[in-house]
C-alpha cells in the first residue's frame, strides 16, 4: 500500500512536474528579478524562484569553482560565504541571496596572489582529487574568522559538514592550522 | 534536483506573512531559512506552490530577557542561539543543543523557528525545548496566542497551528542554575540524533525529552516522576521509554533505540544531577 502510495505521488508530481514545465515554455517561466553583490560586483538576473543558489553562480554566472556534491546539504562540496558566513549553497534558493553579499571560491584571490588559505593548502598538500577543495576552503576560512586560533579538535569539529570522499582529512587540518599560525 | 516550481513572495513583517498565507491556502508554505523544507522540496515530499519568504523579517530575530523566562525571536538562526549570552547564562541547555543541529553553516542559515515549527521528532531543538517547559508563541490573523510546547507535537511532522498562523517567539524558562545534559548518538557527526536525550534537573525537579523515539519528540515524564518520588538514576532511567513508540530504520531497530534511550537517559541524569 504504501509502496503503491509512493509510486502513485511519484507518478502525480512528474505530471505536475511536465504541466509546470509546459506552462512555463508557454509563459516564458516565471522568474523574479535579483540583485546580488558577487566577488565584489552587483548582478542583477532574472531566475526561477527555485533556482537554487549553486546553480545561479555555476550556470547563469559561469562561476564554475562551486562544485556540487551530495546536493543534500550533507557534503559541503557546494559551500560559499553569503555576508560573510559559510553557507551550504545547494539548500539555499537564488531568490533568498537578492540583495546580499555572496562570496566563492573565485572571489579570495587578489588577483595573482592566492588567499593565504588556498596558499596553505597548496603547501601542505591539502587535497587529493580536489573536488572538495573549493567547499573546504570556504569553509576553513569561515571557520578561522569564527575561530582565528583553533587546536586540532577545533578544527575537526568544525569541519564536520565538509566531506572528502579521498579521506585526506590529515592534511586539510595541517592546512587549516598552518594557516592560522601562518 | 531541483523543487518543483512555486511562486515567491516576500514578507517583511509578521502581519504580511500572514495576510499573504491568509490569501494563499494551505498550498502555501513560510520559508525561514529554508534548512528544513528546501530539502524536503527537492525530494518533492512536499511542493507548496507559494513560497512566502520571511527570513528578512529581522525583528523576529533577537534572544531576550524577560523576567522568570528568556524569549527567542523565531527567526534567530542555530548559531545566534548557541553562541548568545544571554542563553550561556539563562539556559545553557538549549545553546548547547543548537549548537549540535546539523554543522556550523547549517547553523548559518537554520532558524530555532523553522527547526520547531518543522516538528521532526528527530530535531534537537523541538525536544530540547519540550524537555524545559518552554512556550511558543504563534499569530495568526487574530493576534497572538501561546501554546504549550507539551500541546505543540501533535503527529509526524504536524503541529498545533493553524494553516495561517507563524511561530513568532519561543519563550523558555530560565534553568537559574539547574544541572543539566544533551546526549546525541549519531554514526556521524553531522547526522540527526539515532537517539538523543535533553535534560535537567534541580533537586527532584527534572524535565528529560528524547529525540527520534517517536513520531514527535517525546517527553519522558515518567522519569522525571520517578526522580521526584525519589528513586535512583539507574531506577529512573528503565522508565525512558514508558511515553515513546519508536521506529526502526536503517540505522537502528526498536530494540536498539529502546536501549539507547534507557543508556542516555541514565547517563544525562547523572550528568545532571549535582
Amino acid at each position: 500500500m504504501m509502496h503503491g502510495l509512493r509510486k502513485w505521488g511519484m507518478m502525480t508530481s512528474v505530471i505536475s512536474e511536465i504541466s509546470a514545465l509546459v506552462g512555463h515554455v508557454l509563459s516564458g517561466g516565471y522568474t523574479v528579478q535579483i540583485t546580488v553583490n558577487v566577488n565584489g560586483t552587483a548582478q542583477t538576473s532574472d531566475v526561477e524562484p527555485r533556482q537554487l543558489l549553486v546553480h545561479y553562480v555555476r550556470e547563469t554566472l559561469g562561476l564554475t569553482g562551486t562544485n556540487v556534491g551530495c546536493d543534500t546539504s550533507s557534503c559541503g562540496a557546494c559551500t560559499l560565504h553569503v555576508n560573510g558566513q559559510s553557507t551550504k549553497s545547494c539548500t539555499m534558493l537564488a531568490v533568498q541571496a537578492d540583495g546580499q553579499s555572496v562570496t566563492t571560491i573565485e572571489g579570495i584571490a587578489k588577483g595573482d596572489e592566492l588567499h593565504p588559505m588556498q596558499k596553505a593548502f597548496m603547501e601542505n598538500h591539502g587535497l587529493q582529487c580536489g573536488y572538495c577543495t573549493p567547499g573546504m576552503v570556504m569553509a576553513a576560512i569561515g571557520i578561522l574568522d569564527e575561530n582565528p586560533k583553533p587546536t586540532e579538535d577545533e578544527v575537526r569539529v568544525a569541519l564536520e559538514g565538509n566531506l572528502c570522499r579521498c579521506t585526506g582529512y590529515h592534511n586539510i587540518v595541517k592546512s587549516i592550522l598552518a594557516c592560522a599560525n601562518g | 534536483m531541483i523543487p518543483a516550481a512555486f511562486d515567491y513572495k516576500r514578507a517583511s513583517s509578521a502581519e504580511e506573512a500572514i495576510s499573504l498565507i491568509a490569501q494563499a491556502g494551505d498550498e502555501a508554505k513560510f520559508l525561514a531559512g529554508g534548512h528544513s523544507l528546501l530539502p524536503l522540496m527537492k525530494l518533492r515530499l512536499a511542493a507548496p506552490s507559494l513560497l512566502i519568504d520571511i527570513g528578512r523579517i529581522s525583528d523576529l530575530s533577537y534572544v531576550r530577557e524577560s523576567g522568570d523566562h528568556v524569549a527567542i525571536g523565531a527567526l534567530t538562526r542555530h548559531t545566534e542561539v548557541e553562541n548568545s549570552p544571554v542563553l550561556l547564562q539563562h539556559v545553557p541547555l538549549l545553546a548547547h543543543a543548537a549548537g549540535h543541529v546539523g554543522d556550523p553553516a547549517v547553523r548559518h542559515r537554520g532558524t530555532i523557528g523553522g527547526s520547531i515549527a518543522h516538528a521532526d521528532a528527530a530535531s534537537d531543538l523541538p525536544a530540547t525545548t519540550l524537555a524545559l517547559g518552554a512556550t511558543y508563541v504563534v499569530q495568526g490573523p487574530n493576534g497572538r496566542r501561546n501554546i504549550a510546547a507539551t500541546d505543540f507535537y501533535t503527529g509526524f511532522l504536524e503541529n498545533a497551528m493553524d494553516a495561517d498562523e507563524m511561530l513568532v517567539e519561543i519563550q523558555v524558562p530560565k534553568m537559574n542554575g539547574a544541572g543539566w545534559s544533551f546526549q546525541k548518538f549519531n554514526r556521524r557527526a553531522q547526522d540527526w540524533a539515532i537517539v538523543g536525550v535533553a535534560a535537567w534537573r534541580r533537586g527532584t525537579d527534572s524535565g528529560v525529552a528524547l529525540v527520534n523515539m517517536g513520531s514527535t519528540p517525546i517527553l519522558a515524564s515518567s522519569v522525571a516522576s520517578a526522580i521526584k518520588s525519589g528513586a535512583s538514576v539507574a531506577d529512573a532511567a528503565q522508565q525512558a521509554v514508558a511515553e515513546a513508540d519508536p521506529q526502526g530504520d536503517l540505522n537502528a531497530s526498536v530494540e536498539y533505540r529502546t536501549h539507547l534511550a534507557k543508556v542516555l537517559v541514565r547517563r544525562a541524569l547523572e550528568e545532571s544531577t549535582k
